[in-house]
């Protein structure tokens, strides 16, 4: 018979055995089921996992992937550790992209060396405001951020898709819905001649490492911790609550609001309908499996922007639906916290207990 | 079971496990493992028909796993239970009940906004129609035992005290042949605890069999005749409590080992230093208690306790002088000739004011952070955070020296506060507030739940602490530990504040008629 039974203290290594443990269920779970598909398992895992980085520009395009993913990621790491569950990174990262654009779009023929911050800024301050509005509904009328954050993510998906369909459409382009093309001057500058992998990543690279010094280092990163695991604590020792969750929103916020415009003014160059295959969303499952912790995150991040290119790479290659990407994310997440329970109890096998006589 | 044969408080054949004695309840062996805890250790524990028997034992010692394996919420790995000499698998409370067993938690579960005969009616089960006849019977039950209580009133308008007592009526009104009573006495005044014995002796010498656990050694001794005394799971002795003194039991609760609660010096004190004028604050909570004008001065170098039933007002108190819950007037609550009553806690912390909460884990300490970032929780002002980093060593060292200086036994600094026993962690909480050398230190509960060791432990640091000269306010329900350590005295009641004696020119009598709200007698 199989018993759970809590842990005296928790696990010290569980909570980094369960995200690779995670990751084998996922394979195995996906072997299985690529062989229900008839395909090949092994073979389909190669599609998934190896192939599209079996090549200089694959590498760079990882790269390209993970920036964005990696910066969402941070920011919701932060809030969550704080308790504060923002689902919004999508919603963030589409009016930064959004915003970012509005603001390059003006000037196509500049080469101000200024242009390019300017965007990078006004990109991540739309996030930071998409993101104020949940922080303060939640200080000031203690209204559920998960919802808001939802809701504010379909309402930028749709005021995107009016900008880029109205307002912001190029006027000389055939009544596509697109903008104009950015100004280079408006441009992430290409880090590899002949890939696409921008200065992006290095933003985000650099982010990552501000994250760890804030949630390591920090006596503001570690108010964040006390308020998320203890929000008594924190009131007793006179950490202020409502100015922590604003300072987490509009953290994270502004890091999706980078992404965003990172995308337009990266590898796309100019507004389209879909900025985003989802990264919002795929961050939330990044900032899990990494543990929330920066190091973690990274390392999470490339693995996710892997799987969006298996399976790009699979609908190429095996004719199997695009579908599958969504479909490892979610096993992957639902692995992960079967797994977590583990960090509290631990699994013994114990005999059944003889049946008593009176 | 197989309990067809009337088999009433006989002496039972000896072939069913040796019992001695017709006894109403008999335990043999019982055994409860729980993960890195062995609570109960082969426990044999014998109740006769009309005794009152009292459960002793420290917190931890395994007394609420022992009546929870009795109501029948808890199955034991090993031994056997018998009920009037019968051998019994309690399957759960509901069982429990139908067999006569009532109980008496220490946390009430009733709901505050139904009457009392509802809340009873609730708890049996009573068909709507016959509310009335529950009513009366209710109405008959109090009259007979001396516990007034009028049927029809709301819950939430009850004080603790007729709380307890909807909880015994409950138990009384079935066909009751053992009630166990967990720390009854803990919510009560003196007063209201001299009547409840009175109610429950005249059960006892009607047939009913009482289990009364308390660690409180006077009571016991007041009340029972029979005892049982637990230590770490096991029995470590059986008494009569008439024949033995009250130091003769705590030695069997605690082994020798251990110091025993020691006499302080009294002391006067020097100027005013935290002076409470005039305060008022009204609450959120709808269950909440109202503060009315109080008034309370506390010296620098004295220890003002104040005492009271829960939920009197102490919760708000606490709140507004930690700065949880600030006050709008901050002119109410001042510290020397500074108003600090608006201030927020870390700016009071900055003047020197130090706190440690009622609730240890979860509000003193963060359960799932190591014992060095507990540390730095309250001690941030103490260098240990410079341009806005931790320094790590310093925090490192901060956290090490409360470890030893108040013997915490934990595995290192590295420990998760919640794999800390209760003793310990008070202990290194209390510590974390004395090390920061505060001019005023507010406890809630100081030995709350605590080992007698550690209570000791705490105590003395406290006295320590107000020799060093720092004023010290310590509110407690526990009246007798008040009496031990504070140099005066004072009761809150219904959100108000009794007149402030010095402890050695008042009694226990007096502070428990302010304890009820009788201030009148002695405002002159």
């Amino acid at each position: 018979m199989i018993k759970m039974e809590p842990r005296q203290e928790s696990s010290p290594w569980m909570p980094y055995v369960s995200p690779l443990l995670a990751g084998v269920l996922t394979l195995v779970t996906g072997a299985i089921l690529f062989a229900a598909l008839g395909q090949d398992p092994l073979f389909a895992l190669k599609t998934v996992l190896i192939t599209p980085i079996s090549d200089a520009y694959g590498v760079g395009e990882l790269f390209v992937k993970a920036g964005p993913i990696l910066l969402c990621a941070l920011g919701l790491s932060v809030a969550y550790r704080a308790n504060v569950w923002n689902i919004g990174a999508e919603g963030q990262l589409l009016m930064g992209g959004l915003a970012g654009s509005a603001l390059a779009v003006q000037f196509t023929d500049s080469e101000g060396l200024w242009l390019l911050p300017a965007v990078l800024l006004c990109g991540m301050v739309a996030g930071m405001l998409w993101a104020a509005l949940a922080a303060l509904l939640k200080t000031r009328f203690n209204t559920n951020e998960i919802l808001t954050t939802i809701m504010l993510n379909y309402i930028a998906f749709n005021l995107l898709q009016y900008c880029v369909h109205g307002p912001l459409k190029d006027p000389h382009g055939f009544n596509f819905p697109e903008s104009a093309m950015f100004a280079d001057a408006a441009r992430l500058p290409l880090l590899m001649e002949d890939a696409r992998v921008h200065l992006g990543i290095i933003l985000a690279l650099a982010a990552a490492a501000a994250v760890w010094v804030l949630l390591g280092k920090s006596f503001l990163g570690y108010q964040i911790q006390v308020l998320g695991r203890d929000s008594r604590a924190a009131k007793m020792a006179g950490f202020k609550e409502k100015r922590l969750v604003w300072l987490v929103l509009l953290l994270s916020g502004g890091l999706a609001g980078l992404a965003g415009v990172g995308e337009v003014a990266g590898p796309i160059g100019q507004l389209v309908p879909q900025i985003s295959p989802g990264y919002g969303y795929a961050a939330i499952i990044v900032a899990f499996l990494g543990r929330l912790h920066p190091v973690g995150v990274t390392l999470a991040s490339i693995l996710m922007a892997l799987l969006f290119m298996g399976g790009e790479m699979v609908q190429i290659e095996l004719n199997l639906p695009l579908a599958l990407v969504g479909m490892f994310q979610g096993m992957l997440l639902f692995y992960l916290l079967a797994c977590d329970v583990l960090i509290l109890y631990r699994i013994r096998w114990v005999s059944p207990p003889a049946t008593q006589t009176l | 079971m197989n309990s067809d044969s009337k088999l009433e408080d006989l002496p039972v054949a000896s072939a069913q496990g040796g019992l001695p004695m017709p006894s109403r309840l008999a335990l043999r062996g019982i055994t409860k493992q729980y993960p890195g805890c062995l609570a109960n250790d082969r426990v044999d524990l014998d109740i006769k028909p009309g005794q009152i028997h009292a459960l002793l034992g420290e917190n931890g010692a395994g007394k609420s796993t022992l009546m929870k394996i009795i109501y029948g919420l808890v199955k034991p790995d090993r031994g056997q239970l018998y009920w009037r000499g019968n051998p019994m698998q309690i399957a759960d409370p509901s069982h429990a009940r139908s067999l006569g067993i009532g109980m008496v938690f220490q946390h009430f579960s009733l709901f505050e906004t139904l009457s009392v005969t509802e809340n009873i009616a609730l708890a049996l089960g009573t068909p709507a129609r016959e509310m009335k006849t529950l009513s009366r019977k209710i109405a008959d039950v109090s009259r007979k035992y001396g516990m007034t209580l009028n049927p029809e009133r709301l819950v939430h308008t009850l004080s603790i005290g007729e709380r307890q007592r909807v909880e015994i009526v409950r138990c009384l009104v079935q066909d009751i042949k053992l009630l166990i009573l967990d720390e009854p006495t803990s919510v009560l005044t003196p007063q209201e605890v001299d009547t409840l014995f009175v109610t429950l002796r005249q059960l006892a010498e009607e047939g009913c069999s009482i289990l009364f656990i308390s660690h409180k050694l006077n009571e016991v001794q007041a009340l029972c005749d029979g005892a049982t005394v637990l230590r770490g799971g096991r029995v470590s002795g059986s008494c009569n409590p008439q024949a033995e003194t009250p130091s003769s039991m705590a030695r069997m609760m605690v082994g020798d080992d251990t110091p025993i609660a020691t006499e302080y010096v009294k002391v006067e004190g020097g100027a005013p230093f935290l002076t409470i004028h005039g305060l008022n604050k009204s609450t959120h909570d709808p269950f909440g208690t109202h503060l009315k004008n109080l008034q309370l001065q506390v010296r620098s170098g004295e220890i003002v306790g104040v005492a009271g039933v829960a939920g009197n007002g102490q919760e708000e108190l606490l709140a507004a002088l930690s700065g949880e819950e600030p006050v709008r007037e901050g002119d109410c609550i001042r510290l020397g000739d500074q108003a600090i009553g608006h201030l927020p806690p870390d700016q009071r912390r900055r003047l020197g004011v130090a706190f440690v909460p009622e609730e240890r884990l979860g509000r003193g300490a963060v359960p799932t952070m190591s014992l060095r970032d507990n540390g730095l929780l309250t001690g941030f002002l103490q260098g240990l955070v410079q341009n806005g980093m931790v320094q790590t060593q310093k925090t490192e060292a901060f956290a090490r020296s409360i470890i030893d200086r108040f013997k915490v036994k934990a595995g290192g600094t590295h420990s998760q506060a919640k794999s800390l026993s209760g003793g310990n962690l008070q202990k290194f909480i209390i510590g974390r507030e004395i090390l920061q050398n505060p001019k005023l230190l507010i406890a809630a509960h100081p030995t709350w739940g605590v080992d007698i060791g550690a209570a000791v432990a705490i105590h003395e640091a406290l006295i320590q602490l107000r020799d060093q000269g720092a004023a010290i306010l310590v509110v407690s329900e526990d009246i007798d530990e008040l009496f031990q350590i504070s140099d005066r005295i004072c009761a809150i009641c219904h959100g108000e504040l009794s007149p402030l004696r010095a402890t050695a020119h008042t009694t226990i009598e007096q502070v428990g008629r302010w304890m009820a709200g009788d201030f009148v007698e002695d405002a002159a």
